[in-house]
Formats: structure tokens, sequence, C-alpha cells
């Protein structure tokens, strides 16, 4: 028998479950704050992933080579992919997509907040790819050992596909830097305006951080938000200068000392004003969505009426 | 891009078709009813994108002197482009989406058929590859049209309405020309007329399930493979062509 079962369901036990490195599951007892740290971290990653399809899915009808608009595509479809295993994993934790999609509209849930930068020219496509999707990348790694079993599962397949997408995205600016100086100039233009909104991905300093530290006990996160801030700038520098890009950061140099990048002060205001709603583009992503889903409401009980009948005719036979 | 070689010319039509029609899909994508819708449409698209590459590499292939896929899809205006009307109408609302998908995977899935079964090899090919996924676009579709027709009271008027919209540009899908002739008697095009019947059946079994009632209408709308086409094509082309028109002769 499970000893486990045995054991009074408390926070103790639950902590000890979780400092041995064993996973919760979704009928597992857990604590509420738990359950909704959970809700909170996964929905937002869906939502993420799928207002995400927004600033790409613009340049799917306007992609330069028939290739080019394949990959995206692709690229696209597997977003919406994973904001659908990150909805079916919040859901094991008691709350309907119905209901996360609400919290998304209400702003009550937030998304990345990265997406609220428009995707001006193809070299943004590049620079989503190469630096969002690393960005996503290093965090990602790090969540394929949180405590929750869903999420860390899912976890595990999204990154696969995510460091596809992080390939296409190099390999864009890469043609690009390879190209006329027009096409040069595209791709500087897109590494200046999106360079630091990608370190601002990762959140507050870790000090700053609201959610952290009980994140961290519970092992929800597994590394703090400047420490994969630091990799991220490590390994995106040197991607950068081997195409002959340059990052948009005059302190940035390389400490000998810390074996790392040192990089310049973030511009948190702008961190605040953007997520707390008014960077360029929040209101037509917001905007995009809720369309979408109120003109589709029609299909989906269009949907439900057709199989409820389906389910009577099926019961007449039976 | 013009050619006078009648295969390179059927297999631009073909081409064109399948690069409209996955171009009209594609705008869905993060515009769907709900999440899985995203990915199925993407899905779709992204058959009739990779198809219309495998026509256009062809056509380039057969033209030469550096012509590619792109050259067909990025260059050419209105007039040279030769996809079928239905192929280019503006996505619509969901229903006309999908009406739109039926009329034409009901087509398309005998067309590939007879196609794989063409005396040209390379259409022949291509012809067996877009069996598999028509079969499957034509599951998907039809179920849709079952499930639009027969759902809500909403759902059906939609549906109904998009299919009276739709109904007259289904003709030229089965209209036949000098090109197509020429092609026929050597064994290389699909004599699309035989497939009406079978057309027929197919749409008149699925309105059946769906409840709504067969359009009524008998002119048709044609002029797709001789360039003419609506006002829609142009926009569609002008967003579709932004990059190369914009920045001609790189590459990306």
């Amino acid at each position: 028998m499970d000893k486990r079962v045995a054991l009074v369901p408390g926070e103790q036990t639950f902590q000890a479950r979780i400092d041995a490195e064993e996973k919760i599951e979704p009928k597992d007892w857990m604590p509420e704050k738990y359950r909704q740290n959970l809700i909170r971290q996964i929905s937002q990653h869906a939502h993420s992933e799928v207002i995400g399809e927004q600033p790409e899915g613009n340049w799917i009808t306007r992609a330069p080579s028939l290739e080019r608009k394949a990959i995206l595509m692709a690229k696209v479809q597997d977003e919406a992919g994973h904001g659908l295993y990150l909805y079916a994993a919040t859901e094991t934790l008691g709350i309907t997509r119905e209901e996360l999609i609400d919290r998304l509209h209400t702003g009550a849930s937030k998304y990345a907040s990265i997406f609220n930068y428009p995707s001006l020219t193809w070299a943004d496509i590049g620079a989503i790819g190469w630096l969002v999707d690393s960005a996503a990348i290093v965090n990602q790694v790090s969540l394929q050992n949180t405590s929750y079993g869903p999420y860390a599962r899912a976890m595990v397949r999204i990154c696969k596909e995510e460091s596809f997408h992080q390939r296409q995205g190099y390999n864009i600016m890469m043609t690009l830097m390879n190209g006329s100086q027009v096409q040069r100039d595209m791709a500087q233009d897109a590494l200046d305006r999106w360079w630091w909104p990608s370190l601002m991905m990762f959140g507050p300093h870790d000090g700053e951080s609201a959610h952290s530290a009980q994140s961290m006990k519970w092992k929800i996160k597994r590394r703090s938000n400047d420490d994969l801030r630091q990799q991220f700038v490590d390994q995106a520098v040197q991607q950068a200068e081997a195409i002959g890009l340059v990052v948009p950061d005059p302190d940035l140099q390389w400490d000998d000392a810390r074996g790392h990048y040192d990089f310049g002060a973030i511009d948190w205001e702008e961190f605040e004003r953007v997520i707390s709603g008014n960077g360029p583009c929040n209101r037509q992503r917001l905007a995009h969505h809720k369309r979408a889903h109120r003109e589709g409401a029609w299909v989906r009980e269009a949907m439900a009426v057709h199989e409820a009948k389906q389910r009577l005719s099926n019961e007449d036979v039976a | 891009m013009k050619s006078d070689d009648p295969v390179t010319r059927y297999a631009l039509r073909l081409g064109d078709d399948a690069l409209i029609l996955g171009h009209r899909l594609s705008e869905w994508m993060s515009r769907a009813p709900f999440l899985e819708e995203d990915i199925a449409l993407g899905n779709v698209a992204l058959d009739f994108i990779g198809r219309a590459r495998l026509f256009y590499q062809y056509a380039a292939e057969r033209v030469g002197g550096g012509v590619t896929e792109d050259t067909f899809a990025y260059t050419r205006d209105v007039r040279e482009f030769t996809n079928l009307l239905l192929c280019e109408l503006p996505r619509g609302d969901f229903a006309f989406t999908l009406c739109r998908q039926f009329l034409y995977d009901a087509f398309s899935l005998p067309f590939t058929e007879a196609l794989a079964g063409s005396a040209d090899s390379r259409l022949a090919a291509i012809g067996a590859k877009a069996v598999k996924e028509s079969r499957y676009h034509l599951r998907r579709s039809r179920d849709w049209i079952v499930r639009l027709g027969d759902g809500t009271e909403e759902s059906h008027r939609r549906c109904q309405q998009a299919l009276d919209e739709l109904w007259i540009y289904t003709g030229e899908m089965f209209e036949t020309d000098q090109l197509i002739d020429e092609l026929v008697a050597l064994g290389v095009a699909v004599d699309t007329a035989e497939l009406r019947r079978c057309w027929i059946e197919t749409v008149s079994e699925t309105l059946r399930a769906a409840t709504l009632t067969p359009p009524t209408a008998t002119a048709d709308v044609s002029g797709g493979r001789r360039g003419i086409h609506t006002d829609d094509l142009g926009f569609l082309l002008a967003e579709l062509q932004f990059m190369q028109r914009a920045y001609p002769g790189l590459q990306w």
C-alpha cells in the first residue's frame, strides 16, 4: 500500500514531497495557494502562446517566400498547440478553459508582455523567433523539472518544438545579415527594438518579484529570474556577434571574474507601463482575441447543440 | 512569367488554386472560433501551400532559366493568375469558409484521385500525395457542414446563406477549354466534366444530412482560368506579394 495515503494531508507532508522531488499530480492534495499560483502561472503561459499567434500571424499573409510562409504557418500552429496543452494542464487544477479565457478578457490574467510590441517588418519575425523563443526556452527548460506533473510534461514537449522555432528565427536573421544593406539594417533595427523587451521577459529582479520566493519553495519555479536572464544574455550576445549584429547596450561587456556578460540597467518603468496595459499594442491584442472569441460564439453554440442532438438520437437508437 | 507549354500552364492553374485557397485559409490563424480550429484551419492551409509549391516547382523546372516557385507566386499580376474564382473569394464568416472548403473538397478528392493516374508522372505523383490530404479535408469540412446545418437556427441560416452565395462559383470547377481538351486527349489532365456526377452525389448527401436546401441557382460565374477575376484577388496579391514588390530580387 502506498504509504502517502495513510498520512494526514497537510502543508508539511506536501512540502516533504516537494523536497523529495516528487511530482504533484492532479488528484493529489495540494495547498490552495499552490493551486492558485499554478493556475496563475500556467494560464499566463497558455495565454502568451495564444496572444503570441498575433504578432507572428501578422506576417503569414506577407511572408517573403513560399518556404518562409510554410515554416511560419507551421510555427504559429505549434504555438496554438502549446496553448492547447497548457490550457489542458491548467484545467487539471479545476478551472475551465472558458473561465480562463474570461480572465484573460477581463485583465485578471496576464500574458507575456512582449507580445504587446508590434511586428513591423519581416526582420521582426526573425527577432521574435530568435530572441523571444530563446528566452522562452531558457525559462521552459528549467520548468521541465517543475513540481506539478502535467506542467512539467507539457514543458518537455514544448521545449522540443521551441528549439526548432528558435533556429528558424536565427536563420531568418542570418539570411538578412548575409543579404543587402537594406536587409542588414532591417535586422539590426529589429534587434534594437526586441532586445530590451526580451530581457524584461524574465520578470523583475529577484528581490522584487512578487511571487518568486514561494514559487521557488514549492519548486513551481526552479531558477531565479536574474539567473535565467543572465543565461539568456550570455548566449544571445554571442549569437548576435556571430552574424554581425550589435546588441543595443553600451554597458555590455564580458566580465572575466564572473564568467558572464555584464549588461546595462533595464528600464523598469517601461516594463511597468507595458504590463499595466499601455504598451504599443495591448489594446489591439486583447481586442483581436475578444473579437475572434465573440465572432466564434455562434459556432461553439452550434457545435454544442449538434452534439446534444446526436447524443439524443443515439440514445433513441439504444 | 508566361509560358506556352500546355503542361506548365496546367500546373500553374493547379498551383494557383492551391496557393490562393491556402492563403485565404491562413488568414484564419488567430481568428478561429476556438483554439483547436486555429490549428485545424492552419493545418489545411499548410497542405494547400505545400501543394502549390509542388505544382510551382514542377512548372519552374519546365520553364528553366532561374525561374523558381516564388517567381510564380510573387511576381505575376492578377491577369496572369488562373485560379478558380471560388478560391479567391474573401473568407467571410466561419460558415462561408467551411462551405467553400466543402464544395471545393468534394471536387478535390475525386480530382486528385484522377490526377494520380495522369500520364505525366510528376503530376501523377503530386496527385497521389494530395489524395490522402484531400480525403481528410473532405471528412473534416463535411462534418462541419452537418454540424452547422443541423446545429442552431443561426448556424443553419448562416450556412444556407453561404451555400447560396457560393453556388454560382461551383460550375467553374467543371468547365473545360482548349487547354484541358488537349491535355485530356494526351491523358495528362483530368477531365473534370466527368467528376461532376460524383461531386453532386457527395454534396447532395451532405446537404441532406445537414438539413440544408440545395441551391437552385443555375447561372455560373467564371473567368479565373482566363485571368478574369473578382476585384478581391488584387488585394490578396497586394498583401501576399508585398515583400517581393517592395524589395525586389533579394533572398529571404
